[in-house]
């Protein structure tokens, strides 16, 4: 039990490392946009969602329809619904009904990865140990960004913004170099995420919807191309 | 922001934020059955992480040349199989040293 918790702590270190410089520049533009500190962490501590929280800002600033900042939520962050369905086939007897819904508000891109890429099944005590560490991060972070963003040189700012690709890079290259599949399914989904930035007419679409089709076309499409045998997702 | 305007906001963001990821967890529980719905899922997450790193990634530093310097080590390093805490260092470094030497040009 607590082997797990410690082994799902250990995991989640890099993940909070990199969550610091990130909701930090969350906590800044918060501030800078009219929020206190204490609204700032208080949405860091509830979403957990770097892209919807980043989305979310300027609509509640200017005052925007409720129903306007709940669809964007909806499209940002539907990929999430694709991890929580992805990673359920994943967890062992000990997440119940009442601790899926406890872990799950914290289920983000980075833990999701960490998550299934482990072997076998997952439970409880490793998935709370997981989400420990970068929740606490991810609220640290924007307590720090917004109360002392403005005073770090902007040099430093910068070099701290590429740190969430950096961890991206090391949960996807290593089975795409290991697996053609993966390689295949990465390299279209980057494509189509090209062409949706780039090209005329479809660089309109916002940048939830771009990911959910990148996602879904590059998926579906790997799916087709090559089943998955026996090996759990 | 007064708090007044405030919370409304914060309640519908985490509100649908936690029901999309809530409920597919909580109510699929049975292990799916189907090849093509498992081999998709199984996809997923690489899908997802591409699409969100590039282009991006190349924006992420406010300067094309640095963002370019970072990537590349990143790459080099997530493909030889440092962990993410390493790879994450290595980048912001090497993003660092790019700045260095377009301070110096």
């Amino acid at each position: 039990m607590s082997k797990s918790f410690l082994q799902g702590v250990k995991h989640g270190i890099p993940i909070a490392l990199g969550y610091l410089s990130v909701s930090f520049t969350f906590g800044m533009k918060a501030v800078g946009d009219g929020l206190t500190w204490a609204q700032a962490v208080l949405i860091s501590m509830t979403n957990v969602t770097s892209a919807g929280q980043f989305a979310g800002l300027p609509l509640m600033v200017a005052q925007a329809s409720l129903i306007e900042a709940a669809l964007t939520q909806l499209v940002i962050n539907l990929r999430y619904a694709l991890m929580s369905l992805s990673l359920s086939q994943k967890l062992d007897h000990t997440m119940t009904t009442l601790h899926r819904m406890v872990f799950s508000f914290c289920n983000t891109d980075e833990i999701f990865a960490v998550a299934s890429s482990q072997p076998g099944k997952v439970g409880k005590w490793y998935l709370y140990g997981l989400m420990s560490t970068p929740w606490l991060g991810w609220a640290l972070g924007t307590l720090l960004g917004a109360v002392a963003g403005q005073l770090l040189p902007v040099f430093f700012r910068q070099a701290l913004g590429i740190a969430i690709y950096g961890m991206f890079l090391a949960i996807i290259l290593p089975p795409a170099r290991r697996e053609r599949p993966v390689r295949v399914v990465v390299l279209l989904a980057v494509g189509m995420s090209l062409c949706f930035r780039y090209l005329p007419v479809l660089n309109r679409l916002s940048s939830g919807f771009v990911i959910i089709i990148c996602a879904v076309v590059a998926s579906a499409v790997g799916a087709l191309l090559f089943p998955v045998k026996e090996d759990a997702p | 922001m007064s708090w007044t305007n405030f919370f409304p906001y914060l309640i519908v963001m985490a509100g649908v934020t936690y029901l999309i990821r809530m409920l597919p967890m909580t109510v699929f529980r049975r292990e799916i059955k189907s090849v093509f719905v498992r081999s998709f899922l199984h996809y997923v997450p690489y899908a997802v992480l591409g699409a969100m790193t590039f282009p991006d990634v190349l924006y992420a530093t406010g300067n094309l040349w640095t963002a370019l310097a970072g990537l590349v080590v990143a790459v080099l390093m997530a493909w030889r199989g440092w962990s993410l805490l390493t790879v994450a260092v290595g980048a912001c470094l090497a993003v660092a040293a790019a700045q260095g030497v377009m301070m110096v040009l």
